[in-house]
């Protein structure tokens, strides 16, 4: 398996990372060699294996479905680039 | 009595309780220890005010009688936990200017049993680095030197400032966070002790998050007695984290005995890796032998999957990395980039996120998005999850046998050279973590124990790894083989 360019071009897409035209080739060998090192799990028999979903078995635990922190628009919102009556700001998104 | 940045957190609480010293004292002499430490790098935010209120704080309680045992013990904590009102980064610039509205629930324990916190300490940005050289606030540097040479070397990661600090008494004791070795390497390479618990111990929640079914808190402290005292604080049931266990929390230091006369300690055969230094396979059987010495039992056991958790770690840590950092978008908190006339929405994710995350990051985020992409996801993430699934049960079929605890080196060299592995490519700087990936992997509780100092005059340190839920019975092991090895050397101070 080998990523070429538009591949990594792809991927950047998708991770809604701006990547350079001209990043591209030093980013595709890197994802390459990452690749192929991640490879060698094609080696392993998995035959009948479950793929993991929790480490520690364990129920996740259930709890009641109502608010437990409410009423912190304040709070919620201090940390935001733009935040404008009580919402967060973003450029437009419909046309 | 002087230097008292230089105590331990046991020595320190016993003094404490005696009345010999207060808190306030010794956070004093940690925040002159600090602030004489910027060659250092490891401390970057600074808290002297909420310190010396904590402080006094944990002398009035003190002074009542029956504080806890952390109660006035000034620490330093890593920046991946959030801590309320004190900016957390985590190390990237994508969190610039983020001052969490809530406390991390390990910080809040600690808070709540009295302990002081000095700053917030350097990492590799996102925890995701073995040198410390990807923070967004520069590379930490390690308190150790290659004899007279003054080349600076990392203190390994990505809990380098945790490492550093402590290994320069410029705390008693930090936090740290390991997903794939990040507390164990650092423990290591600075000569002090650092244990991450069994997946499950201490709440994930209030840390910023990086692979979420790998990531444990722990302590980074100068003794094996410390990191029991310590983590005792740092965990117990949260509600907040769905992955959190509740079970109860033994008095882990009240486990140290020092006895392990009959103890089963596995060697496993796959952990000889071709082109070992001699210095780490000599190291490894010495540990071997001081272990043997104590009245364990010694046997060679196999851990046949060991070859592919490097391989499965570089899958699912970025699959999970690259969901769990979707979260930062430039809408409701950090940094937002800069938009040019007519950019829409799209623009100002990949803009915020390309001046964000720095190149390890980006390319980690990648690395997750293409394995979870449609047509790759069976190749790639669901097979190395089943591979997760058989290092696991390798595990569990050497303890299921006898074995209480296996004993491994802790990295597979000293500390290297800032700027050492720039050219390398990323596989070079994955190799650092290939003894300690297992654990994170199988959810184990792992612990390095400074065990030896190499030809250059750098520590090395060994790593026990035990059943889970068992961190007293390895706290003790590690206990029985940090008196054995008797290691007390220091770094000679330059800074």
């Amino acid at each position: 398996m080998s990523i070429d360019l538009e591949t990594a071009a792809k991927v950047a897409k998708l991770a809604r990372i701006r990547v350079d035209e001209d990043a591209l080739p030093a980013l595709a060998e890197e994802f390459n060699t990452i690749l192929g090192f991640i490879e060698q799990l094609g080696e392993v028999d998995v035959e009948g294996v479950e793929p993991m979903t929790s480490v520690t078995p364990q129920r996740l635990k259930r709890r009641e479905d109502v608010v437990t922190e409410g009423d912190q628009q304040d709070k919620i919102l201090a940390n935001a680039p733009d935040a404008r009556e009580g919402f967060f700001a973003v450029p437009k998104v419909v046309e | 009595m002087t230097d008292l940045n230089k105590l331990t957190i046991s020595d320190a609480r016993d003094a404490l309780r005696k009345g010999d010293v207060t808190s306030v004292e010794l956070t004093e002499a940690c925040l002159t220890a600090v602030q004489g430490a910027g060659a250092l790098n490891a401390f970057v935010h600074d808290t002297p005010d909420l310190a010396r209120a904590q402080a006094q704080a944990a002398d009035a309680r003190i002074a009542q009688g029956d504080a806890p045992a952390m109660c006035g013990i000034p620490l330093g904590i890593k920046d991946l936990f959030c801590t309320r009102g004190v900016p957390s980064q985590a190390a990237s610039r994508i969190l610039e200017g983020f001052t969490p509205e809530y406390e991390s629930t390990v910080t809040q324990n600690l808070f709540d049993a009295g302990a002081v916190m000095l700053g917030k300490l350097n990492m590799d940005e996102f925890a995701m680095g073995s040198s410390n050289e990807t923070s967004c606030y520069g590379n930490v540097v390690n308190p150790w030197r290659r004899g007279n040479d003054e080349a600076q070397l990392t203190p390994g990661g990505s809990s380098g400032g945790s490492a550093s600090a402590v290994a320069a008494d410029l705390c008693l004791a930090a936090t740290g966070t390991d997903t794939g070795g990040s507390i164990r390497q650092p423990a290591a390479f600075t000569g002090i002790t650092g244990i991450k618990p069994t997946y499950g111990r201490c709440s994930r929640w209030g840390i910023v998050a990086f692979a979420s079914s790998l990531d444990q808190a722990g302590p980074m402290t100068k003794t094996v007695r410390d990191s029991a005292i310590m983590l005792g604080a740092m965990c117990g049931h949260d509600p907040k984290d769905s992955t959190s266990a509740d079970i109860p929390v033994p008095d882990f230091e009240a486990m140290l005995t020092g006895d392990i006369k009959g103890k089963v300690i596995g060697i496993p055969k796959e952990y000889r890796m071709d082109g070992m230094p001699d210095e780490i396979e000599k190291l490894w059987a010495d540990g071997t032998a001081m272990l043997k010495d104590a009245g364990a039992e010694i046997r060679d056991i196999s851990l046949p999957h060991t070859k592919y958790a490097l391989p499965a770690y570089y899958v699912i840590a970025p699959a999970e990395a690259s969901s769990n950092l979707a979260r930062y978008d430039g809408v409701r908190y950090g940094h937002r980039g800069k938009l040019a006339q007519g950019d829409g929405i799209t623009e100002m994710y990949e803009k915020t996120r390309a001046e964000g995350f720095g190149h390890e990051v980006q390319r980690r985020v990648m690395v997750g998005t293409y394995v979870l992409s449609a047509g790759f996801y069976d190749a790639y993430y669901n097979r190395a999850r089943k591979v997760r699934t058989l290092i696991k049960r390798d595990f569990e079929e050497v303890f299921a046998a006898g074995i209480d605890a296996i004993l491994t080196p802790a990295t597979p060299s000293a500390a290297f050279g800032l700027g050492e592995m720039t050219d390398a490519d990323p596989v070079q700087m994955y190799l650092n973590d290939v003894f300690t990936v297992t654990v994170n992997l199988a959810g184990l509780p792992g612990i390095a124990v400074p065990a030896g100092i190499d030809r250059q005059g750098l520590p090395l340190g060994l790593q026990l790894i035990g059943r889970p839920w068992e961190e007293g019975d390895l706290l003790n092991t590690a206990y029985a083989l940090e008196q054995a090895a008797g290691f007390v050397a220091k770094p000679a101070k330059w800074w």
